[in-house]
């Protein structure tokens, strides 16, 4: 199923959402109650191979291409960063690997997380994106060839 | 009399800055310290007013930066005690005066199936020179183990020192443990063996009062920037037997008597591992640094930093489901732990929303971690500036981050 949303919508939606938080605590906080929520990786998932490499915190990603969109899973030892690849999945779960390859993604700036865009060893924000949008790339590659 | 960190708070302008509207607390001293305006001030008026290239310039600018960076090299020469200043060698940092020993001792001594031995709390940056310089020489390095404390297990070096080991090099304090190792007992075995040794003192001139000779260390490696000096600047020292026998490790000017196309003669100490235009604003700035440090007193200096280790770590035992990594008996101000159910990634990250800057992740120490079977900790060094107000704060905000996660803290 193509997803119904489009990822500029999710964006949209996400954005309105972090506007009503009055300070950084219920930010995080939601956050952590989103990295708590995340179902996360099978052990059989959480591969060297699915390994995000740079981030402080280990960052799994697991993605397959499914009826033409694709299908997202992550996992990870930080729960505030599970959180935040909670909302990169919500974004580009169900999509299609052409949408996640063209995809501007505003929201990371938008709701004040743009500092852990930082291109630093830390939590590897900009490595889970690049990630994605290079699983895009290749199942773009596999659904045209 | 004790220090009151109050009246030296005013000479670091950063200390007063907001991080996200809340007062900076900066606990990640062990990493970097702060400059104090002594030591800016000193840097900003020689850019303003005497920067020129120094050694070999017939102007006058040149002679007085010429004479500001060798007055730097006189004053490190005082601070730990150097018998001659020209063993007292200027470099990047700590890790460059490794490397520089790495390859020009390591050119000079070491062959096929000889040993290094090192510790297994070292930096990264007193492992890698030497595995790299192993793998070269097809030589072979060995590991001070130490036990769960973190406290190195010397009795080890019986068996490990061989008739094979050229080097031994470690630390004076773990960074990322707190260890205060015991480096004269350690030096005086080594060479017992006939075995020199290097120390790597990067995480206790700040703390401690060297003394190369006293030591009788053969070589010694420190940073600028753990000193409350600028980034960018480091010491070698080395024994003049030692330095005099080594080849020089780069290239370039200033390290060469006379150049031909046919042969090359080389400079004498410290010059002959000087090569190129040496950082000399940074070195004027290293010796202010040294300046300011001496006029408080590292003895002062560090029996507060003693009352503010033994205060947080009080208090840090008292929270439930907290771990401390590295609990020896002679310990410098860090205290690196973990609590159950937070990861150490998500404590530094809510810690900064608050304004406490801390350190987090392996501390460039990754056998330290392997040793524990820990990804990383997260890691509060404090310095002399601060204060126990604002270890309140780190306990408030640690606080904190435990309801946020629904731990208890009670």
């Amino acid at each position: 199923m193509i997803g119904e949303m489009t990822i500029n919508e999710i964006q949209e939606g996400i954005i309105e959402e972090f506007a009503g938080f009055e300070d950084w605590m219920d930010k995080y906080a939601y956050l952590i109650e989103l990295g708590t929520d995340l179902s996360g990786l099978d052990a059989q998932y959480q591969t060297d191979q699915n390994l995000i490499k740079g981030c402080q915190s280990k960052v799994w990603f697991n993605a397959k291409l499914e009826d033409g969109v694709v299908k997202l899973e992550a996992d990870s030892d930080a729960i505030i960063v599970k959180g935040i690849a909670a909302l990169l999945i919500r974004v580009f779960d169900n999509q299609t690997p052409e949408a996640i390859m063209n995809a501007d993604l505003k929201f990371i700036d938008e709701i004040g997380l743009k500092q852990h865009l930082s291109p630093t060893r830390s939590n590897g924000l900009v490595s889970m994106v690049k990630q994605i949008k290079m699983y895009g790339l290749a199942f773009n590659h596999k659904v045209n060839n | 009399m004790t220090l009151d960190p109050n009246k030296y708070r005013q000479d670091f302008p950063i200390l007063s800055e907001k991080i996200y509207g809340k007062p900076l607390v900066y606990f990640d001293n062990a990493a970097t310290t702060q400059t104090p305006v002594q030591v800016t001030d000193i840097m900003l008026e020689y850019y303003n007013k005497y920067n020129s290239n120094i050694h070999r310039g017939v102007h006058y600018l040149s002679n007085k930066s010429t004479e500001g960076a060798e007055n730097a090299r006189l004053k490190v020469q005082k601070f730990i005690n150097a018998e001659h200043s020209h063993e007292v060698i200027f470099t990047a940092g700590t890790t460059e005066s490794v490397n520089l020993v790495a390859n020009s001792f390591g050119e000079c001594y070491i062959s096929e199936g000889d040993e290094v031995i090192v510790s297994e709390m070292e930096h990264h940056s007193n492992i890698v020179p030497w595995q790299m310089l192993c793998q070269r020489k097809n030589a072979t390095l060995k590991v001070i183990p130490f036990n769960d404390n973190g406290e190195l297990m010397t009795e080890k070096l019986e068996d490990l020192i061989t008739d094979r080991t050229k080097i031994l090099a470690v630390n004076h304090i773990s960074n990322s443990l707190g260890t205060i190792n015991p480096i004269k007992e350690i030096i005086d075995f080594a060479h017992s063996r006939n075995v020199p040794v290097l120390i790597d003192a990067a995480q206790s001139v700040q703390h401690k009062k060297i003394d190369v000779q006293a030591l009788d260390a053969d070589f010694l490696v420190f940073s600028g920037h753990k000193l409350y000096g600028p980034t960018g600047i480091g010491v070698l020292y080395g024994k003049e037997k030692f330095l005099n026998e080594m080849p020089p490790w780069q290239g370039g000017g200033e390290m060469i008597q006379e150049v031909s196309f046919e042969k090359t003669t080389y400079n004498e100490l410290p010059f002959k591992f000087e090569a190129g235009t040496p950082n000399y604003i940074d070195t004027i700035g290293l010796g202010a640094a040294i300046d300011y440090v001496e006029a408080i007193g590292l003895d002062k200096i560090d029996s507060y930093e003693q009352d503010l280790l033994k205060y947080a770590t009080e208090k840090f035992e008292a929270i439930p489901g907290m771990k401390i990594y590295g609990t020896a008996k002679n310990k410098t101000s860090v205290i690196s732990f973990l609590i159950d159910g937070i990861h150490f990634y998500d404590m530094g990250m809510l810690l900064d929303q608050m304004g406490i800057a801390v350190r987090t992740g392996t501390h460039c120490t990754e056998p330290v971690m392997q040793h524990f079977g820990i990804e990383g900790t997260v890691r509060a060094s404090f310095a002399f500036y601060n204060t126990k107000e604002e270890i309140d704060a780190l306990l408030a905000g640690i606080e904190k981050v435990c309801k946020m996660f629904g731990v208890k803290t009670a």
